[in-house]
Parts: C-alpha cells; structure tokens; sequence
C-alpha cells in the first residue's frame, strides 16, 4: 500500500517535531527514516501508525484519507522501539492477539501463529513469557505479533536499537529477506546510516523536522544535497570550506599538480584500511583513508613531509 | 559520522553482602533490633489477645459467638466490607488511570483530594458525614422526605467506610500503572484492540498486583474500622453495631471475653483474605517459574 503525507506539521509544547513535511512511499518499498534523535523521524512514524495526530496536514494510505482513523482501523503492523511485549501473555498469546480480538477460528489462528512462529524461528518458545526471552528472540516475536494480522503497512521504530552487534547483523539480513518475499510496504526509523544504506531500498534523512534529501544509499553519498546530509552518511573530513570524503583525497610522496604539502601526524592501522592524520601546509588538519596495500607502498613515517591532492571537494551554499 | 543515541543502561547489582566480622556484628544488632521491635509492638499483643480469649476454654467463646448482638454487628461489618471494597476498587482504577494518563484542569488538586482520608481523623470524617447527611445536615430533609435515613443507618457506615479506605487502590495502582507505561497499550490498538477490550486484556492484567494489593488494604481498613463508623452509626445494639464497635461496648460492659471474641473473629478475617492473596500469588508464581524449567533445556538452540 502507498503512503502519501502531505504537509504534516506536528508540535508538542514548543518543540517543533515536524515541520511542514511531505513525503511519498511507494506500494511495496522499503525505506529507512533516517536522522539524529529529535529529527522528527519517529513521530512520522507514529503519524502513519495513527498513534500521533498531526497538527495539520494529511495522511493518505492509496488515497483514502486516514489522518483522523484511530489506529485500530489502519490495518498497519507497528513494531515498537523495545518491543512492548504482553508481559503477561505467552509468546503465543501475544502473537496471536491480533487474531482473537478479531474472533478468528480457532484453527485459523493456530495455523497462522504456527506459521508465523516458525518464520520467525521461535517456535520452541510459543509458551515463554517474555520476560524468559533474549532481546533478539523478544524482536522476533513483536515482528510476528506486527505480522498476524497481515498488515497493508508494517512500521517499525529502531528495529535494532537494542541488541548487540552481531544479532543486529543477522536480524538486518533476514528484514530484508522477509521484505523481498513479502513485498509489504515497510518503513522503518534509524539513527544508523550503515543500516539504512544496508538495508533500505530508499533512504529520507531527517532533521530538525524537516526531511533533508532523499533517494538511495547511493545518491545520498555521492551526490548529498548539503554539509549535513554528507556529514550524517558516511566520513567526511574538511577542507576549509569543502568537505571531501577521507578516501578522496591522495597522498603523494612528491608534489604535483594541484597538490598542497602536508606533514604525517599519525597513522593508525584499522585492518584493511589505514587512518592518516595530516597537517596541511596553511594549518588546516585532514585525515585521509588509504588501503593498507597504499600505505604500505608510502611506507609513511610520523613527521614526514608529503604532498595532498583531493579527488571530488563539495563545496554547498551557506545555510 | 553517525549520530549517537544513548544505550539503555543495565541496572547496577547491589553491593556483595558485608562479610567482615564488624559487618556481621552490624548485621545481627539490626535483626535484634527489628525483629525486638516487631515482637513488642506487634506479635506479642496479638498473641496476648488469643491467649486471654481461650484462657477459660472454647465454651465462653461459643456463648459470646451465638449472642444475638455480635452477629448481627458480625454481619453488618460483612455487608458493608462487601459494598465499600467493590466499589473503591472500580473508583480506584478510573482515578489511578485518570490521575496517570490523563491532563486536565484540576488534575493536582483531585491527586491530593485522594489522601485527605489520610490526612483527617476518622472522627472528623464521621461528624463532617454527620453535617451533610443529618437531620439537620445540608441534604438531611431531602432525604428524609425520600424516607432514606443514612445517619445511625447502614448507608451512612458504607459512606463513612468508603470514605476511609477510599486511597489505598488509587495509590496502589498509580505507580504501576506510571510503570508498565503507555506502549502495550498502544501496541494493542495498532493490533486493532478497541479501548475497552485493550482495558481487559492488557491494562488490567498487568496492573492487578497493584490492583490486589489495594484490595487487601481497602478490606483490612473497611473490616478495621472504627471512629467514622462509631459517629455516624450511633452504636446501636444488635442494630448498627459493627465488629468494631461492638468490640468497644463489650469492653465496657466488662465482657473481656466477648470484646476478645469479637476482635479475633476480626483478625481472623483479615488474614483469610491475606491468606487467600497469598495462596493466589504462590499459585500464579509457582506456574511461570515451573513454565521456565521445561523450556530451560532448549534455550540456546536459536540465536
């Protein structure tokens, strides 16, 4: 189902949480809400959900106005930041709620909870509480508790906010897997840019209420529409007032054309790549990524003099 | 650059237990102290209490069950426990859920028009109860030309009792309520829960430890009472006599056994509803954990 927002604006108290944002999604994608705390992103999402009312502005799901439909109506799957588990119900009884309130057949429900368990590979915990689960497995179950009731729209807030490392990772794969063959039309809120651009198929960056740019992973990085965007996706290292990513500036052990002469204040190995800290010759300080292959061809000392040329400098307009 | 959000913190355990022989020393002067002040202040008067009541045998207590006046004053405190004790709790609920979830004008001043039963004397209560419902009280003719008499009548001992126990859900349940928060309910909704079944089947559930424990203090304050009951009620013999009361007239009569008979049938009470709570809560516990072991051998297998 598409989702079409049409200048929301969105206050609480004196905090401007949204503001004046229009934003399309299309039937079947997948994107990422992307921004620092307080950028509005989550209170987007709960406006889809019915959750928030907007201050003005519309929400449409495939043209049906829904900006005033409770909740209970939208048909939309919500998966929140930690989870909200029934802590008193079963992980069955909570993945089957959804089906009961709806006095579903009794056969229908233990068929689908069967399946969705399974899907979610926590069919050996259909009778913990969630008190007796991991935070990943806890994820798994408020996903097949979103799913059950097989939502047009499936929100979710900070999906892996709070889990560790590596089961995030996985949990990041198998998203993704699931939207592939599912193809519902899901969006999800991020303060991560890696897991956006890791697993959205289109990214909005917010701040301060206001959507800053949109489009792919791609896009984003190699052609952002300003100092923020760049800044928020992906390294970045200034030059005055250009801004060049760390790995688009060359080191050269001898002056050439266009280059400027930089003195080598520290050079810390990070595995595949290196980190090189340098001073430039009119004081301004860089750092510059190189392969390790590279940095072992330079062979760099601390104190050494070379030379620094960058690659694609983007300079944006003052704000 | 990504931008950095604060991780939940674990709670901190608390301190490994004191193991030097000062802090041993610490440790069972306090126990004395408490389980001294426990003894002196709580145990010992009760006992005292049972065993001067069965100091002659079980036939002066038997005589004093079967007097016409203890069970009717036995009876009037059942009625009015089962009126006050329901409707506080429905009363408590709404006003925890309102003072909790809700903002509206006048918010403060209700949340500490819910403790002046604490803050007044249950005398003051009774008399105050007396000026509005009375004779000549602000509603006194109106009802009496209903030929309702709620002074030195039952309804006025289930308005004082009401009034008296009125805090203990509401200040129960606030905090869990503060607790558990907003999202499984909202959770609820997205999942297409209307108001009132999300009521049902996930506010109530989660809250009703608070919700059962502010029963449990209502029943023992309503069984319990005494000075607002003794105003209103007139302390009629065989008539508006309550447990309580009743316990005071057989006091000074210089029935001691009656007044003793009388005040054990009332502690019996509260610990049967004690009891009953108890045995509720181990039942429930003794589930879930027995729930965690069957499942503790295929705990890993998914990650």
């Amino acid at each position: 189902m598409a989702i079409s927002m049409q200048r929301l604006t969105k206050r609480f108290g004196d905090f401007v949480a949204l503001d004046d944002v229009s934003l399309e999604i299309r039937d079947g994608s997948l994107t990422a809400l992307l921004g620092p705390s307080g950028s509005g992103k989550t209170t987007l999402l709960r406006i889809i959900a019915g959750l928030d009312v907007p201050d003005s502005g519309t929400v449409l799901l495939d043209d049906r106005d829904v900006t005033r439909v409770p909740p209970q109506d939208r048909g939309i799957g919500f998966v929140f930041q930690h989870y909200a588990p029934f802590k008193h119900m079963t992980v069955w009884d909570n993945v089957a709620f959804g089906l009961t309130i709806r006095h579903r057949p009794k056969d229908e429900v233990r068929r689908t909870v069967g399946d969705l368990l399974d899907l979610v590979q926590i069919a050996h915990l259909a009778d913990r509480y969630p008190a007796q689960l991991s935070g990943g497995q806890r994820q798994r179950m408020a996903l097949a508790r979103a799913l059950a009731i097989q939502p047009s729209v499936l929100l979710l807030d900070e999906p892996f906010g709070a889990l560790d490392a590596r089961v995030r990772k996985e949990l990041r794969v198998w998203l993704r897997r699931l939207h592939d063959e599912s193809h519902v039309t899901t969006v999800f809120v991020t303060h991560d840019q890696e897991e956006a651009m890791d697993v959205a198929d289109h990214i909005v960056v917010m701040d301060v209420g206001r959507i800053e740019q949109q489009g792919t992973a791609r896009d984003l990085y190699e052609h952002p529409a300003n100092e923020f965007v760049m800044s928020f996706i992906g390294p970045v290292t200034r030059l005055g007032d250009a801004y060049v990513r760390p790995h688009d500036i060359e080191i050269l052990l001898a002056p050439e054309e266009g280059s400027r002469q930089a003195v080598v204040e520290r050079v810390v190995y990070l595995g595949f790549e290196v980190r090189v800290e340098l001073t430039r010759d009119d004081g301004v300080r860089v750092w510059v990524q190189v392969p390790r292959d590279e940095a072992e061809r330079l062979s760099l000392q601390q104190g050494q003099t070379i030379s620094v040329r960058s690659r694609h400098e983007q300079v944006f307009a003052a704000a | 650059m990504t931008a950095v959000e604060s991780t939940p913190v674990e709670a901190t355990s608390p301190g490994a237990p004191i193991t030097t022989t000062r802090g041993r020393a610490i440790r069972l002067t306090l126990r004395l102290v408490v389980l001294g002040y426990l003894t002196f202040i709580l145990a010992l008067p009760v006992f005292m209490v049972f065993w001067r009541t069965f100091e002659d045998g079980l036939e002066p207590v038997l005589r004093a069950i079967s007097r016409p006046a203890f069970q009717s004053a036995f009876w009037m405190t059942l009625q009015i426990t089962a009126i006050a004790v329901p409707v506080n709790t429905v009363f408590g609920i709404l006003a925890a859920l309102m003072l909790v979830r809700r903002r509206f004008p006048g918010r403060s001043l209700l949340n500490a028009l819910i403790d002046l039963p604490f803050a007044i004397s249950p005398v003051v209560i009774g008399l105050s109860l007396v000026l509005v419902y009375g004779k000549n009280g602000w509603f006194g003719e109106v009802l009496s030309d209903l030929g309702i008499q709620v002074i030195f009548a039952m309804p006025g001992m289930v308005l004082a009792t009401m009034f008296v126990s009125l805090p203990f859900v509401v200040r129960e349940v606030m905090p869990v309520l503060r607790e558990i928060g907003t999202d499984q309910e909202q959770a609820a909704y997205t999942l297409g829960a209307s108001g009132w079944r999300t009521f049902w089947r996930v506010t109530l559930p989660s809250i009703r430890w608070g919700v059962i424990y502010g029963v449990i203090l209502t029943t023992a304050r309503s069984l319990g009472e005494f000075g607002a009951v003794a105003i209103v009620s007139g302390k009629i013999s065989g008539k508006t006599e309550t447990l309580t009361t009743h316990v005071e007239e057989r006091f000074q009569a210089f029935d001691l056994v009656g007044a003793y008979t009388a005040s054990i049938v009332l502690a019996c009470m509260a610990l049967l509803v004690l009891l009953a709570m108890t045995v509720y809560q181990s039942g429930w516990l003794g589930r879930r954990i027995g729930r965690g072991h069957q499942h503790a051998a295929s705990d890993e297998t998914v990650r």
